[in-house]
């Protein structure tokens, strides 16, 4: 079980956190000038990767607020957690 | 190939099964294939045995980035049945089920096919609504399936608790008597003897680590045991499926997440059937050994570390102990995890990716042990012909663009 | 007689003497016991049979991991399969049995398959039971099955309970041997958090076991832990479970070694969980077997087990005793049972030489020492005879006669925790065994989990790794104390015996016991392609009985190994999964059982429906009533009569479970004409509207009515099963798309209780309640608000209708509830209120067409499949507006909502039943299904709401639904069976 750094109520249990996948994703602005598949590829496609992730977690039981997290797919180890508008940190090597 | 037989097995015995041949060779990949399937597993493993059965496509190698059925085909908890929800997945499912019913003799391999019935259990007025919406779509898909009320379900697995006092009592539940579990293992490996016998070369510890795509077409891969040049590749890396596409240049609508199973100590025979319960998460069974095989529910988040976290177990143990309370004083014996490749509609991707030449056959969720002759066989014809297979044409990549998704969210045994 | 208790000596307690039964027989044993050394002592060793050939079996090992001594614990509903021997501590009543034998232990029928047992190799069965097809199902599986499983599961519930345990520590210490309980000392001397569990009764390991002890050392360390207020000694505690970032799963055993004296009220059994910012892994090694023919005969044993039996049981396994060793530790065992009176023929070492200062000692004693040899065979049937030596490269082998084999093969680190935890494993070629290499967690390995199996290196890694863990977790500046003196012997070389050369053709050789694989079905499996070790696991079942491989694996790899031609770091290692051994499924469960599975949610008026009968229903974790039956009626008749009162009169319902949701702030009726698709920002202050929002991919997501309170305030409703879902959606849309926007939500779900009362006689029952408040079509027009006193109670009264009658939903605060809705059944008595359930209220809304979510949608369904134009909007947009005009969203002939009234107006469609245009088609095609269907007392007849492809085209015709063994004629209507337009029947 995961040990989430909330960026707002320090480290607790993954059991209080809803998982929201990855983070950064742009909703086009205006959706009616985009194409089926630039679409499709917004509300669908989603990067998958076996290493370090961008991914959007929420406080669910806790602040109910939501942060990103940097973890690695494969060692589950969190690199970074910062807030919905801090900038995006590097990826570790 | 040597058939296999009582006959076959007394002979050996005599010199002390000395002679026995090898399942399957283990060749070097040769510079060109006609076509290439990368994972070896059930599904890529299916795929090529009918790749050379049924189309003549002979001159082709399955790749396998470890050992042959060691993804999500070795990690499942082996349930087999058709019984969806849309006529598109009944109608593959159970194309699959049939030939899963042929199996063990087509592949002179025993795949122990136990038709033990399943049971998708309703614990409120919207599972039954489900259940019985279901029940009348499978029949008029000619799937079998009835409509248990609780105390039929009593009778056909007598240690299920119907009691109406349980926090979420069974209200009833689907059937489908020649549903039932298998042994996942020889299903890899009963394909894998075949294909071998039938040409295909299967090259395990070959892991690809990049395509070769010259204007918009495969031209070929590169794998850590040299470059193989293909005009086909197809695509059946449960698990890996992202990773893969990605080094093609497809990005997929798959998320891939740590899924669980757990088996009990063995036990002599207490549990007749499959039970599966969507609204709790459980499903279980008893093997041939007489473990108790009981899968849990998803871990929510990405993964690739084969491994969850405990308190989905145990919040899938207390469910099973409600629905089976005898069971509270055995002990589960071992745990593993999978990786399960989900899309958001819960149904699988079969078919052409945006890069001539190159096929997926992946997505397959939670579910895709059950599928594994059908969809190899589909995949097969749609590799050889060039265009889909009539029952994988629904399953197309083009869905997430037109919004003709397959949602079965309902019909998954575990809710997403 | 051959297994014998010593006068004196061991860690029993002669003075309380205990009795069991084992097998039907009597016998008696001491306290500190346990079940394996107590049979042991009555010298039966003979204690089960194996999983294939049903061979007989005998004590093997002295721990967990025992391979062969599984037992059936009791009777009734507290019986336990698969027990393993020798971790039952023994107590007095305590009954077991063998598992696997029929009709006896003695006599087992099943020994029978040992007969066939040249076809019954590795994955025999793969290859038969093919012919003829049909025999699989009928005969060949049922057959199997029967074979199968070891215990038997108890017949009835487990009357025991369980619970759970959370706790963080400084440093958790698994495995209290020489290097744990060091290593626990010098952290918690360091002044950190010590956690320290074992699964054994006692803390100590193996210097319980030893002759030479460091007694004193253990009891003052004992003493100064058990008075440390920083440390927490768990025995009978196994951690089982190793999981990321130092998440450990421990389990307690804490009454199952009282049997039937346990007290009533404490839990059996307690699972740990443990989150430690340090974690040093002490956990032991396993001694491996020795492979050659017959090694598997009851009598021979582990040499570390015959050693743990002598001296901390005080029993001696046998009197005549051969100790067969590839190290010097085998000397000790010999030097043990000679101290403990049994005559030790020989010790056959397969080394040219023993050059080690046990060696020594042995000999100095006389006994004979054969080097170079082997022990190529054993014999005996239930209980071993003899056994047969022979010299290595050839050379005839001599027999021995004797009742004890000791054998060691080398030592296995105990590395299960160690990956579990992602750590990599390494070949030590020197010491032949895996040792934990590159480690991934906040961990350290210590003593012979290390590698280090001699004592004083064992208790001076201890030291170390627990001066380090505190140092790591926060507690430096501290140094460890010096560990204690330890004369350690010198020790030579052990030498690495995979398989005795020679052993061939003399029998079988076993190296997995429980699951009888051999090593000639490694070689098949491995001469068939079998040549990952995770094939071979699966091909052969080695390591995956009960005990999984905890003996076996290592020799199993070997085996493999050299069959394959590589190396055994090349051939490579299976995965350690947890749980270390098996966990009780209750204590995974815990208290998380009966009600407790998910929470009850109940409303403040549900005291009432209890008293007044109702039957509920489980919407989400709600209980709603689910209808009200009166004097014997069935649920129909409740029904009608329910939905009936509403139409004529007048009727209640508690509508307290809807989701309610506050939302606040200047942006907030721009976030709602997001979020619906409908528009908000127009609706004024007071009014109500109904809302639709949908995914971003087009599909209905949730509805519920929506009010504007005040400029910048609007008061939610969702579904009750939705209001978290729906919650959840807001938040994620505000707080990473439209962080901009000053919009804040809070639930308010539990803090009103809603009654909805509607019917004609509505507004007279509102009239009394609220003398206060205006009740007239113009003042208080349908869709609006007002907020007022009601039965004297502070509320928000909302005209709104889900039944298409008057109605109004009072809102007060949750406390005022209970209160509320008595006032009003007391005001409607002289109308004939009539309380009404959720069916009722389905039917109502249903003879208006209004739609369910979750019944008329099901994830695929649109705005517009619903007919529901009217509510999307056209001008702004919305969520989910864009996936509208998709090539398959935006297809004509999607399936759409419509109306069925069947021909027979008795017949009352089953919901979920297919429709057809054509019933004798072949294949079928369905073009819909019924979504909800009724029988309405309103109507007077069955009607039904449907989803049908192209349905609004066909309004008129006829469809069909072929049900078993018959198919329904209906006619295709407009969804909406009693008037036109929105507005209510009445008033």
């Amino acid at each position: 079980m995961l040990l989430i750094p909330c960026p707002w109520c320090g480290e607790r249990d993954e059991t209080e956190f809803r998982y929201g996948g990855q983070a950064h994703l742009a909703r086009p602005l205006d959706p009616h000038a985009t194409g089926d598949a630039e679409w499709a590829e917004y509300l669908f496609m989603r990067d998958n990767p076996k290493g370090w992730f961008r991914e959007r977690w929420n406080h669910a039981a806790g602040c109910r607020r939501w942060f990103n997290m940097v973890r690695h797919t494969v060692t589950h180890e969190i690199a970074a957690v910062y807030k919905p508008d801090d900038p995006k940190p590097e990826l570790p090597e | 190939m040597q058939r296999f037989s009582i006959v076959s097995l007394a002979r050996n015995a005599l010199t002390g099964h000395k002679d026995w041949p090898r399942y399957w060779r283990s060749p070097k990949p040769k510079a060109e294939y006609d076509a290439v399937i990368v994972g070896g597993g059930g599904h890529g493993l299916a795929t090529a045995y009918y790749l050379a059965k049924e189309h003549g496509v002979t001159n082709i190698a399955v790749l396998e980035k470890g050992w042959l059925g060691g993804g999500n085909t070795g990690r499942n908890t082996t349930i087999v049945r058709s019984n969806y929800l849309w006529d598109e997945s009944a109608h593959l499912y159970e194309h699959s089920l049939k030939l899963f019913e042929g199996l063990s003799q087509e592949l002179n391999y025993n795949v122990m096919l136990s038709q033990r019935g399943v049971l998708n259990l309703a614990h409120n007025l919207g599972d039954v609504r489900e259940g019985i919406r279901r029940v009348n779509a499978n029949r008029l898909n000619g799937v079998d399936a009835e409509w248990l009320g609780p105390a039929q379900v009593q009778e056909f697995c007598p240690i299920v608790s119907i009691s109406p006092s349980m926090r979420y009592p069974v209200m009833g539940a689907t059937l489908q008597r020649r549903a039932g579990v298998a042994r996942h293992d020889a299903v890899a490996w009963g394909f894998a003897r075949g294909a071998d016998a039938l040409g295909v070369d299967i090259i395990q510890n070959c892991e690809v680590t990049g395509f070769d795509i010259r204007e918009g077409r495969v031209r070929g891969l590169r794998t850590n045991q040299g470059d193989i040049a293909t005009g086909k590749v197809g695509i059946v890396a449960a698990g890996h499926n992202s990773v893969l596409c990605e080094m093609a240049g497809v990005r997929l609508p798959i998320q891939s997440h740590p899924l669980q199973a757990l088996v009990s100590e063995p036990i002599k025979p207490v549990h007749p059937c499959v039970v599966m319960s969507n609204a709790v998460h459980v499903y279980v069974s008893q093997s041939d050994k007489g473990e108790l095989v009981m899968g849990a529910g998803i871990d929510s988040f990405n993964s690739y570390a084969q491994r969850g976290s405990f308190p989905v177990i145990e919040h899938q143990m207390a469910a099973v102990l409600e629905l089976f309370p005898i069971f509270s004083r055995l002990r589960m014996l071992r745990t593993w995890g999978g990786i399960v490749d989900v899309c958001p509609d819960a149904s699988p991707i079969i078919g052409r990716l945006p890069v001539e030449g190159l096929y997926l056959n992946g997505g397959w969720g939670t579910g895709g042990f059950k599928a594994t002759p059908g969809s190899g066989h589909v995949f097969a014809h749609t590799i050889a012909r060039e265009a889909p297979h009539p029952l994988a044409a629904p399953f197309a990549f083009e869905r997430f663009t037109s919004g003709a998704l397959i949602d079965e969210h309902g019909a998954a045994a575990v809710a997403h | 007689m051959t297994g014998f208790r010593l006068a004196q000596g061991g860690r029993i307690d002669r003075s309380r003497p205990l009795s069991f039964t084992f097998a039907g027989r009597a016998y008696r044993g001491f306290a500190g016991d346990t079940l394996a050394s107590a049979l042991i002592a009555n010298d039966a060793l003979l204690v089960g049979r194996s999983f294939k050939y049903h061979r007989p079996r005998g004590i093997y090992a002295a721990g967990a991991e025992e391979p062969n001594a599984l037992m059936q614990l009791g009777v009734g509903e507290r019986t336990e399969p698969n027990a393993r021997a020798t971790q039952v501590e023994l107590y007095d009543g305590l009954t077991a049995n063998a598992v696997n034998a029929w009709p006896s232990l003695e006599w087992d029928l099943g020994a029978l398959t040992g007969l066939a047992s040249g076809l019954f190799v590795a994955g025999f069965y793969y290859k038969t039971f093919m012919w003829p097809p049909a025999f699989w199902n009928k005969v060949y599986e049922p057959a199997i099955r029967r074979m199968a499983g070891l215990g038997t599961a108890p017949r009835e519930a487990d009357p025991d309970l369980y619970d759970k345990v959370h706790v963080h520590a400084d440093v958790l210490v698994a495995g209290g041997g020489p290097a744990g309980l060091a290593a626990a000392l010098a952290a918690a001397q360091a002044g950190a958090d010590v956690l320290i569990a074992d699964e054994q009764a006692e803390l100590g390991g193996s210097l319980l076991s030893a002759r030479a002890t460091l007694d004193g050392w253990l009891r003052a360390t004992l003493e100064e832990l058990r008075g440390m207020p920083n440390v927490r000694l768990l025995p009978r505690t196994t951690v089982f479970g190793y999981y990321d970032q130092n998440y450990l799963c421990l389990l307690e055993r804490r009454t199952d070694h009282l049997g039937p004296a346990a007290p009533a009220g404490i839990s059996r059994q307690r699972l740990w969980h443990v989150r430690a910012r340090q974690v040093v892994l002490a956990t032991g090694a396993h001694e491996r077997p020795l492979v050659f023919a017959g090694n598997d005969r009851p009598g021979v044993m582990l040499a570390g087990a015959v050693s743990t039996y002598i001296n901390r049981y005080a029993v001696v396994p046998g009197k005549r005793a051969v100790v067969f060793t590839t190290n010097d530790g085998g000397y000790r065992t010999a030097l043990d049972l000679a101290a403990a009176g049994a005559q030790v023929l020989a010790v056959v070492d397969p080394r040219p030489e023993s050059a080690g200062d046990l060696p020594a000692q042995a000999h100095a004693q006389g006994i004979e020492i054969l080097n170079g040899h082997a022990v190529v065979a054993a014999s005996g049937g239930k209980r071993l005879d003899s056994v047969s030596v022979a010299k290595l490269g050839g050379g005839a082998a001599r027999g021995v006669v004797c009742d004890l084999l000791a054998v060691s093969g080398g030592w296995s680190p105990v590395v299960h925790l160690f990956s579990q935890s992602q750590g990599k494993l390494r070949w030590d070629e020197a010491k032949h065994c895996f040792v934990p290499g590159t480690v991934t967690q906040a961990q350290r390995s210590a003593g012979a989990a290390n590698g280090s199996f001699a004592l004083g290196a064992a208790l001076a890694e201890g030291f170390a790794a627990g001066a380090e863990a505190a140092k790591d977790a926060g507690f430096g500046g501290w140094r460890a104390p010096e560990p204690p003196e330890v004369d350690d012997p010198r020790e030579a070389p052990p030498l690495a015996l995979w398989q005795v050369p020679g052993a061939e053709g003399r029998g079988k050789a076993f190296v997995d016991f429980q699951n009888d694989v051999t090593a000639s079905d490694l070689k098949l499996a491995a001469r068939e392609g079998f040549e990952s070790v995770e094939h071979l696991k699966r091909y052969t079942t080695t390591g995956m009985a009960t005990d999984q491989g905890k003996t076996s694996n290592v020799n199993a790899l070997a085996i493999l190994s050299d069959a394959t031609g590589r190396s055994i770091p090349a051939t490579g290692t299976t995965t350690f999964r947890a749980p270390y051994t098996p966990v009780t499924y209750g204590a995974m469960a815990g208290r998380d059982r009966g009600d407790r599975l998910d929470p009850i949610r109940v409303t403040p008026i549900h005291p009432w429906h209890v008293a007044r009968g109702a039957v509920f229903e489980d919407v989400g974790q709600w209980k709603r009533p689910w209808y009200y039956p009166q004097g014997g009626e069935d649920m129909h008749a409740a029904v009608r009569r329910e939905a009936k009162a509403v139409r004529t009169s007048l009727g209640v319902l508690d509508a307290s479970t809807l989701g309610k949701i506050d939302v606040r702030g200047p942006d907030a009726a721009e976030f709602l004409d997001r979020i619906y698709t409908n528009g908000f920002r127009k609706l004024g202050t007071g009014r109500c509207r109904y809302g639709l929002m949908c995914r971003d991919d087009g599909m209905v997501f949730d509805d519920g009515v929506t009010t504007r309170l005040a400029d910048d305030h609007f008061f939610m409703t969702t579904t009750t099963g939705g209001a978290a879902r729906v919650l959840e959606w807001l938040e994620e849309w505000l707080q990473t798309e439209w962080p901009h926007m000053k919009v804040y939500l809070t639930s308010v779900t539990e803090q009103w209780a809603t009654v909805s009362f509607a019917g004609p006689r509505a507004g007279d029952v509102l009239r009394e309640l609220s003398p206060a408040l205006a009740v007239d079509e113009e003042s208080f027009p349908f869709l609006s608000m007002r907020e007022g006193v009601v039965a004297g109670l502070p509320a928000r009264i909302f005209r709104i209708s889900f039944t298409g009658e008057a109605s109004y939903e009072v809102n007060v605060p949750s406390h005022h509830g209970l209160a509320l809705w008595q006032a009003v059944m007391a005001a409607g008595e002289k109308h004939g209120i009539t309380p009404y359930g959720t069916e009722a209220m389905h039917v109502l809304r249903a003879e208006k067409g209004f739609i369910i979510v979750g019944q008329e949608t099901d994830g695929t369904v649109t705005p517009l499949d619903l007919g529901m134009d009217w509510i999307v909007s056209k001008q702004k947009d919305f969520l989910g507006k864009r996936s509208f005009a998709r090539p398959d969203t935006s297809r004509a002939d999607r399936k759409q909502l419509v109306g069925l009234l069947p021909a027979d107006p008795a017949e009352v469609l089953p919901e979920g039943a297919q429709l057809v245009w054509d019933a004798a088609e072949s294949p079928i095609r369905m073009v819909g299904h019924v979504t909800s269907s009724y029988w309405s007392p309103n109507l007077g007849r069955g009607f039904a709401l449907a989803l049908v492809k192209g349905g609004r085209d066909h309004h008129g015709k006829t469809i069909l639904a072929p049900l078993a063994g018959k198919t329904v004629e209906a006619r295709i209507v407009a969804p909406n069976f009693l008037d036109e337009g929105g507005k209510p029947l009445h008033g």
